[in-house]
């Protein structure tokens, strides 16, 4: 539900660097989103494909790089990917644990010409 | 064909905001504590209970954010210094509290004349944990009505809080609230969180919860 916003500064960010780059037209923008965040990859198109109208992003294509959840214990510090809902380590069990990835939200580039 | 390496975090223009509200607000010494919970944890009755345990030793004022009405404005508007409501229906976002509509609401209020200023955002336990406001404290709020999974089910909003709250504990007999099992899920996600037990009705855990409030403003106080 909040994907407007987001959106909008996908373009404004892509437009100020399609600008500084001197491009006529952009091609492709290359986003990374966590499995984590709570920002969805169909909302973003959807809103996309009405604020790109009329500027040189429009028709680009989103390419999006979802970033799997990992996690890392507390305890022993083993890295992991959760299994189920119930967040504790494989290694020794312990529900200690913090997110190591999966919460990303940036453009990692765009193409232009 | 050219490829520009960009990198650049998509909610930084709300981080950029969320950090200028923070400058002006620690210029005027004002401490603010963002509200999170589902629709229907007590919210607005956990303000009620600070606003009135807390008026006579500091100026609070009250932010609620609400899709539609100023029910809950119209509730604290005699308990509080001052009262801004925020509807996000007209809004092209109207999940979550964001940094820019606060800027906004703090243009209203007599900043010189505040300690603390409650932000009570919307009923939601997903958006709210993406949108930094430029609050010195998150606190989210968990009733026992809905169940002791919270933390499981909805992770990213207890992982950055700094107090966790357990609503309607005059309830306790009635509901099959695990709150060992609460408490361990949070304090696996988020060892520093302080977690309260309070119930807004009968008032109990409400001195314990506002003591806090109290030490840490004027820990940020200080600290300036």
């Amino acid at each position: 539900m909040h994907e407007l916003g987001i959106t909008e500064n996908i373009v404004n960010i892509t437009l100020a660097k399609a600008d500084e780059a001197q491009a006529a037209k952009v091609l492709k923008i290359n986003l990374v989103i966590g499995e984590l965040s709570g920002f969805v990859a169909d909302c973003i198109q959807f809103y996309f494909d009405t604020l790109s109208k009329d500027t040189i992003t429009q028709g680009a294509a989103l390419h999006f790089e979802t970033v799997s959840p990992e996690l890392r214990c507390r305890n022993c510090s083993a890295v992991f990917a959760p299994q189920d809902t119930v967040w504790s380590c494989p290694k020794c069990g312990s529900q200690s644990v913090e997110i190591s990835k999966g919460r990303e939200l940036y453009i990692e580039s765009v193409e232009v010409e | 064909m050219k490829k520009i390496e960009v990198v650049q975090n998509v909610l930084e223009a709300n981080e950029t905001i969320a950090s200028r509200n923070r400058q002006l607000l620690d210029k005027h010494n004002v401490f603010v504590v963002n509200i999170m919970s589902a629709p229907g944890a007590g919210k607005t009755s956990l303000v009620l209970q600070t606003l009135r345990r807390l008026r006579d030793k500091l100026n609070i004022a009250v932010i609620e954010g609400d899709v539609a009405s100023a029910v809950d404005a119209e509730k604290v508007q005699n308990e509080a210094k001052a009262v801004v409501q925020i509807n996000t229906r007209n809004m092209p976002e109207s999940c979550s509290l964001m940094a820019i509509m606060i800027e906004s609401a703090l243009k209203d209020m007599p900043l010189d004349n505040l300690d603390l200023i409650l932000i009570e955002n919307l009923g939601n336990l997903i958006c709210p944990a993406e949108f930094a406001l430029g609050e010195h404290k998150r606190v989210v709020i968990a009733s026992l009505p809905e169940g002791d999974d919270k933390p499981i089910k909805y992770p990213l909003i207890f992982v950055d809080a700094d107090a966790v709250i357990i609503n309607k504990m005059d309830l306790v007999s009635h509901v099959d609230f695990d709150i060992a099992a609460f408490r361990r899920s949070v304090a696996g996600l988020n060892p520093k969180a302080e977690v309260f037990e309070v119930s807004c009705k009968t008032g109990e855990g409400i001195e314990e919860w506002c003591s806090w409030i109290l030490g840490q403003a004027k820990a940020t106080a200080t600290k300036q």
